[in-house]
């Protein structure tokens, strides 16, 4: 579904990805492994089209999408649920929803979404009139995680997605991606819970200074000494 | 002086601040949304004047009226300006948009000296020296009609911004622009749209202001100045600061032009500035920032 071929990036001078390939099949769960500064984000970005990558493709279903503008790679079908979140602060949480669907795929349902993600997230629809700054880390990531489905991906992207939230809302946040995967999402997986994300994962790559160093399926690096040692320290 | 004297003043600086509002509105959706300085504003006021100078020498058309149209028009303006020149330089730094708008400021008044000639220009509407009375209270009929305008268009744009989806999306860029990127915001166009409404702005006000009083080429820079006193006392990015501040500076202008001498007007609104930046640098509905 989508294929990363020998990507490289760069911010000014310094290269943030160097040689990047990975293969996410229809309706699997890759996870990226990677410590502080490796390049995950940057990765996710690049693939979104929000930075432009300096060599390398990108195909998804095929087409190559690198260097395409990022309005246009969200309309092909493909999600991102951001690090940090990136919500809209002063925006209701209503209209943070609604801004998920703008996009021309996503636009003919966009009321019948809404009501699918009110109902599956119960919290967000309690506070639909609030603004989303006034959210906890929490809601605000499920309402991050709403505002993505709004657009009907077919794959999304998830950039540390339980980052500081409470153990009992991290466990939330995974058992609602694992449910997604369930009914036919596919996704890209970026968790600092290294152990959780391997064990979700069918396939798996390590990423160490801009470059993969390591791949196999989730359970084959759990099992990987050097993962463990470097990743989850064992 | 009497006290009527003092509430005509008072009204009529509220009516005529409006107008330098809806102005000064423009400015500040432009740089609150691109967050490119457009340093030509005063310029695109006078070239609204022109517009409505003409308009109303062809059609007869009252310059009132005409600020829609001419809105409209400054509309489309704005959004090609926005999608052809300013687009690029959106990344650039600072000095160079400064240089882009300024340069753009100096095309507009030399093209308009160079066809219109540096002579003042006045409309002579029907009721151009006609008042209201309330009891000895008088109250210019053209500034009545120009803030009722200017009311309108500014009534108008924050419905847009409050509810329509493509306002939602302005007010969603301006917030978090990654986050515009992450969920698909075409950003370049809604960019190119709020460019377009600021100079709706600054059309229907320069138009309005071609009823009230008289313009010439050169009366750009003094506008444009005007714009950012206003939309630095109302806080920079704040909508209803801008007209809070028009208003401010009208009342302001209006009551020094009274008790002291015209040509001390701009002296005032000055002195509000730095007051404003001393003691609330944010403005006064602006968000300190964190
Ligand atoms: N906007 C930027 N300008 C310059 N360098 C950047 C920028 N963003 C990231 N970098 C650099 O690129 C490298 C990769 O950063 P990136 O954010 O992709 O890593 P990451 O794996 O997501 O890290 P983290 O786990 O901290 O989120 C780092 O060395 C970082 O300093
Ligand atoms: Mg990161």
């Amino acid at each position: 579904m989508l294929v990363v071929e020998n990507l490289d990036l760069c911010y000014g001078d310094a290269q943030a990805l160097a040689g990047v390939s990975l293969e996410v099949r229809q309706g699997a769960v890759v996870a990226i492994v990677g410590a502080n500064g490796a390049g995950k984000t940057s990765l996710i970005r690049a693939i979104a089209g929000i930075l432009k990558p300096k060599r390398g493709r990108i195909l998804f279903r095929g087409q190559n999408i690198a260097g395409l503008e990022s309005h246009r790679v969200c309309n092909l079908g493909i999600g991102q649920v951001a690090e940090g979140r990136q919500v809209f602060p002063t925006l209701t949480v209503h209209e943070n929803l609604l801004m998920g669907a703008m996009i021309p795929r996503a636009k003919k349902r966009r009321a019948e979404n809404l009501d699918r993600m009110l109902a599956l997230f119960p919290r967000l629809r309690e506070r639909t009139g609030q603004a989303a700054g006034t959210l906890s880390g929490g809601e605000q990531q499920m309402l991050a995680i709403a505002r993505c489905l709004m657009g009907e991906p077919e794959l999304v992207m998830f950039d540390e997605p339980s980052l500081g939230l409470s153990p009992a809302m991290a466990q939330a946040v995974l058992d609602t991606i694992v449910d997604l995967n369930r009914q036919g999402l596919s996704c890209l997986l970026v968790e600092q819970n290294v152990a959780a994300s391997l064990e979700l994962a069918s396939d798996a790559y390590v990423l160490e200074n801009g470059a993969i160093t390591l791949s196999g399926t989730g359970a084959a690096l759990l099992a990987d000494d050097r993962v463990r040692q470097a990743y989850l320290g064992m | 002086m009497s006290f009527s004297l003092y509430v005509e003043v008072l009204i009529q600086g509220v009516l005529t601040g409006l107008v330098y509002g809806l102005m000064a509105l423009g400015l500040s959706v432009i740089f609150g949304v691109v967050r490119v300085v457009n340093f030509a504003h005063g310029e695109f006021a006078v070239l609204a004047m022109y517009a409505a100078f003409i308009l109303f020498g062809l059609f007869h058309l009252d310059p009132i009226v005409a600020s829609l149209p001419i809105a409209a028009a400054f509309f489309v303006v704005g959004y090609m300006l926005q999608r052809t020149v300013v687009q690029p330089f959106v990344t650039r730094p600072q000095h160079e948009q400064f240089i882009l708008l300024v340069g753009l400021s100096i095309v507009i008044v030399n093209a308009l000296l160079l066809t219109f000639g540096p002579e003042s220009k006045h409309t002579d509407l029907s009721y151009s020296f006609d008042s209201y009375s309330l009891g000895a209270v008088l109250v210019d009929k053209a500034r009545v009609y120009g803030a009722a305008a200017a009311l309108v268009v500014t009534t108008a744009l924050f419905a847009f911004f409050r509810y329509t989806l493509t306002g939602a999306a302005i007010r969603a860029a301006a917030d978090n622009l990654t986050g515009a990127a992450v969920v698909g915001l075409d950003v370049k166009r809604l960019y190119a749209i709020s460019f377009g409404v600021g100079l709706a702005c600054v059309g229907a006000a320069g138009s309005i202001m071609m009823a009230l009083t008289d313009m010439t080429p050169m009366l750009g820079p003094s506008l444009t100045l005007l714009a950012f006193t206003i939309v630095i006392v109302g806080g920079l990015g704040s909508m209803a600061g801008a007209l809070f501040g028009g208003m401010l500076i009208g009342v302001a202008e209006a009551l020094a032009s009274v008790i002291a001498s015209p040509s001390i007007k701009s002296m005032v609104s000055f002195s509000l500035l730095v007051l404003v930046l001393a003691l609330r640098p944010q403005g006064l509905f602006g968000k300190a920032e964190a």
